[in-house]
């Protein structure tokens, strides 16, 4: 089931002209009833419970209905939303009321509250980040699975850790092989390679009460990953490799709609220019400087 | 010199006239033997500290324990996981015990364990060694640079348990300074041990012998991760070419070394038998047993190896031949991921940055009221569960005793064939004899004997039995109302269980 992209801004331009107005006479009032925003407002907060499921609650798939089929309603909740600090990614009895907090949003999640020691530790921050890059890239690994409305992915705390490792590992190794010497200047962490930051920092450790030591890669991955299942973007599926979890038509959507683009145009804000003429599928990493890709190869597991 | 040089880029005047500093190129050599020099460090800290510790600990050896921990964690490592913390630190104690025999256990597995999370250096989060060291850049600058390592880390295993891995480092560091291919030292270490063995220098063949099976695991290691990353991603792999090659070099290679290795225990074999004195003999024993284990591991390699094929194109099934969409999306990891990680941490982290506040969603804000808060402060935290759940009380249901014979008859059976071991009998006659017992006896002494027909002298010889059982057709019928066939001659052999000890020792 899937359903144009509702953005708020265009919401009120661009009437979801579905059914013409003649059709459903009765729900096409001028007027708006302060019934009609409770309702709207409820739509809404049903969308910050992520969790929901539509199919779950008679309440939610009803108002999901009037959303779809009364345009004047549509408005009125996209407009709760927006007020509230939200932007409305779609609504659809797939997703439910999918929103997500917009910058500065009451709702946003910071990366201070997120992880403590990221605050003040740029190592930390980064590896946090790229954590939940990583995350999105394992469950999303060719440029059709994310495209793709059907498309479920399935990520393990321990594959993501291995893959990141990997790709890190062919960067040490490419930089070998050019006679580079990555090891960063004494006192300038900040121009230390990514890869390096990831590659040093070990895996796992053993601890005491036997729970995962929180520095260590698997750790931040696992607080990634239970971080976003706790937000409806992943379900836990099992315990095997660290954790194994499937992926939520709205972190699809959260991924494809949101982040990917946000953390694009910082990398082209940075001159690293991705190419893309929107046909190729699996595209070469774009700088010329990159990892030297066998033929077709989409990622840098080549030998 | 008649113009004022900056210090810190004079090069050193070998010629006549200035000479700028000398460039990455002609440090690398250098650079690279400090950082060899680097990986021990650790292990002389190793003994530099053990005197701050609460006790007088200086009687051990930390060095040695370190290297004798290094190696065991190395031997232990397999395919899939590494060693266990417990066993290294058990395999360790008698060394330690050996240092300080009159310390007690506990002091002996606190040193283990001392040396075991140094080894890792559990105190610092990154869980590994920083060394500094100088270059010339390519602009003559002098730059201090970090170079960080490890020698055993932590690995996840199944179930969430960890495993230790000795590092590339850790394992150069071990057999000496080796910035060398391989395979190509693995033949240089084998060759050696030909050598020596032929001119029959036994401590140092040992010694090459261990050297060869380091390199054998470090090989496997280098095959394992090629593996995975195969398993991960199909079309990331060059399966046209270079895999198939590598798999063909790698089953090669194990081919080869199986037959090579089998030629050197042949060899060892006899060097032990000739061998005269007991040290020779035990060293040369030891030996077996090494080249034993990486035949062992070749094996195993080989098995990995053949699964390759099948897992591609379970995954090229899987991966390759799914259906293609409408139109094309991001590439999280081509676009984002990929470009990201060469970046310095400073850029990198505003990119993912924007994708850590764009990609988490939302967060609903908590408002907390003075009441619950009361409630909540005053809540005794839940104790977490050690035991887990109380098993269940199994229900035994006792299964009925279906035996055709009693235990009684099979003692009276077994004591009417416990013959003198010079006195066989018919089993005319111990039928007769047994039918005077127990008119079901017959039939036990009769499928006892027939068993005996076809003694497992293997089987007895294997388990140092003394007396054998066993029956011999003469061609004599069998004149019986209830059996026939051949009167068997059932009677006693005595087995040679000294002598078979012995042989059973040359065989291995």
């Amino acid at each position: 089931m899937t359903e144009p992209y509702a953005e708020p801004t265009d919401a009120w331009g661009d009437p979801q002209p579905a059914y013409p107005a003649e059709t459903v006479p009765q729900t096409a009032p001028t007027a708006v009833t302060p019934a009609d925003a409770a309702d709207a407002a409820r739509l809404v907060s049903y969308g910050l419970q992520p969790k929901l499921m539509p199919a779950r609650d008679a309440e939610y798939a009803g108002l999901l209905r009037r959303y779809r089929e009364e345009p004047p309603f549509a408005r009125l909740a996209d407009a709760v939303a927006t007020g509230l600090g939200l932007v409305v990614l779609e609504v659809s009895t797939r997703a439910g009321m999918a929103v997500t907090a917009a910058e500065d949003s009451v709702f946003a999640v910071r990366m201070g509250d997120y992880a403590r020691r990221a605050s003040s530790d740029t190592a930390d921050r980064f590896l946090h980040g790229l954590a939940h890059l990583a995350v999105a890239a394992m469950a999303f690994p060719r440029p059709e699975d994310l495209a793709d409305d059907a498309y479920i992915g399935r990520i393990t705390v321990n594959g993501v850790d291995a893959f990141v490792r990997q790709a890190c590992h062919r960067l040490e190794e490419r930089a070998e092989r050019e006679g580079d010497n990555t090891d960063p200047a004494t006192d300038s962490p900040g121009l230390e390679s990514g890869w390096r930051v990831y590659a040093r920092r070990s895996s796992t450790g053993a601890t005491k009460d036997a729970r995962r030591l929180a520095g260590s890669t698997t750790g931040i991955i696992g607080k990634a990953a239970a971080f976003l299942a706790d937000s409806g973007f992943l379900q836990r599926t099992g315990d095997d490799a660290g954790g194994t979890y499937r992926t939520t038509a709205r972190y699809q959507l959260q991924v494809r709609d949101m982040a990917g683009g946000a953390a694009m145009a910082e990398l082209l804000e940075l001159g690293v220019v991705p190419v893309t003429d929107g046909s190729a599928t699996l595209l070469p990493p774009p700088d010329a400087d990159g990892l030297e890709l066998a033929a077709d190869a989409g990622l840098p597991f080549h030998s | 010199m008649t113009s004022p040089a900056d210090t810190h880029t004079a090069a050193p005047q070998l010629s006549a006239g200035p000479r700028p500093a000398p460039g990455p190129a002609a440090d690398e050599g250098l650079s690279r033997r400090l950082r060899a020099l680097a990986c021990t460090a650790p292990l002389h800290d190793l003994d530099a500290r053990k005197a701050n510790l609460a006790g007088a600990y200086t009687v051990y050896a930390m060095a040695e324990v370190a290297l004798a921990a290094i190696d065991l964690v190395t031997l232990n490592m397999d395919f899939d996981t590494g060693a266990d913390h417990d066993q290294i630190v058990a395999r360790l104690l008698p060394r330690i015990a050996a240092q300080a025999p009159d310390r007690s256990d506990t002091e002996h597995e606190r040193v283990a364990r001392w040396v075991l999370e140094n080894l890792i250096n559990v105190g610092s989060v990154d869980r590994g060694f920083r060394a500094v060291y100088g270059t010339f850049g390519p602009d003559g600058v002098y730059i201090r640079r970090d170079y960080d390592f490890k020698l055993v880390e932590e690995v996840p295993g199944h179930g969430g348990s960890v495993y230790l891995r000795t590092t590339d480092e850790a394992v150069n560091v071990l057999v000496g300074a080796l910035d060398t291919d391989v395979t190509s030292a693995q033949i240089a270490a084998e060759v050696k041990l030909e050598v020596l063995i032929s001119r029959g220098r036994l401590a140092d063949a040992q010694l090459a012998a261990e050297q060869a099976r380091y390199r054998t695991v470090q090989y496997a290691e280098t095959l394992r991760r090629t593996l995975e990353a195969t398993r991960r991603n199909v079309r990331a792999v060059d399966w046209l070419n270079a895999v198939p090659d590598m798999i063909a070099e790698a089953l090669d290679h194990v081919a080869d070394r199986y037959r090579h290795e089998n030629a050197i225990l042949t060899n060892i074999r006899k060097a032990r038998d000739e061998a005269e004195e007991p040290e020779h003999k035990r060293r040369a024993a030891e030996l077996v047993d090494i080249v034993k284990d990486c035949i062992r591991r070749h094996t195993q390699l080989q098995s990995r190896l053949l699964e390759a094929g099948p897992l591609f194109r379970a995954e090229q099934d899987r991966q390759a031949f799914a259906p293609p969409t409408a139109h094309a999306g991001l590439d999280l990891y081509g676009q984002l991921l990929a470009p990201l990680l060469p970046l310095p941490v400073d850029q990198a982290t505003r990119a993912t940055d924007a994708f850590f506040t764009h990609g988490t969603g939302l967060r609903t804000p908590v408002s907390v009221r003075v009441g619950d808060l009361v409630e909540m402060l005053l809540t005794p935290p839940v104790e977490r569960e050690h035991l887990g759940a109380e098993m269940p009380e199994p229900d035994l249901i006792a299964t009925p005793d279906d035996s055709r014979f009693s235990e009684e008859q099979l003692a009276h059976a077994m004591e009417l064939l416990d013959l003198d071991h010079d006195v066989p009998r018919r089993l005319s006659g111990l039928l007769a004899e047994a039918r005077l017992r127990d008119p079901d006896l017959p039939y036990l002494v009769a499928l006892l004997a027939v068993h005996a027909a076809s003694p497992p002298v293997g089987t007895a010889y294997r388990q140092g039995e003394r007396r054998l059982l066993f029956a011999v057709d003469d061609g004599t019928p069998l004149d019986d109302h209830e059996f026939g066939g051949a009167d068997l001659i059932v009677g006693t052999a005595l087995l040679d269980a000294a002598g078979m000890a012995a042989d059973r020792k040359d065989a291995s």
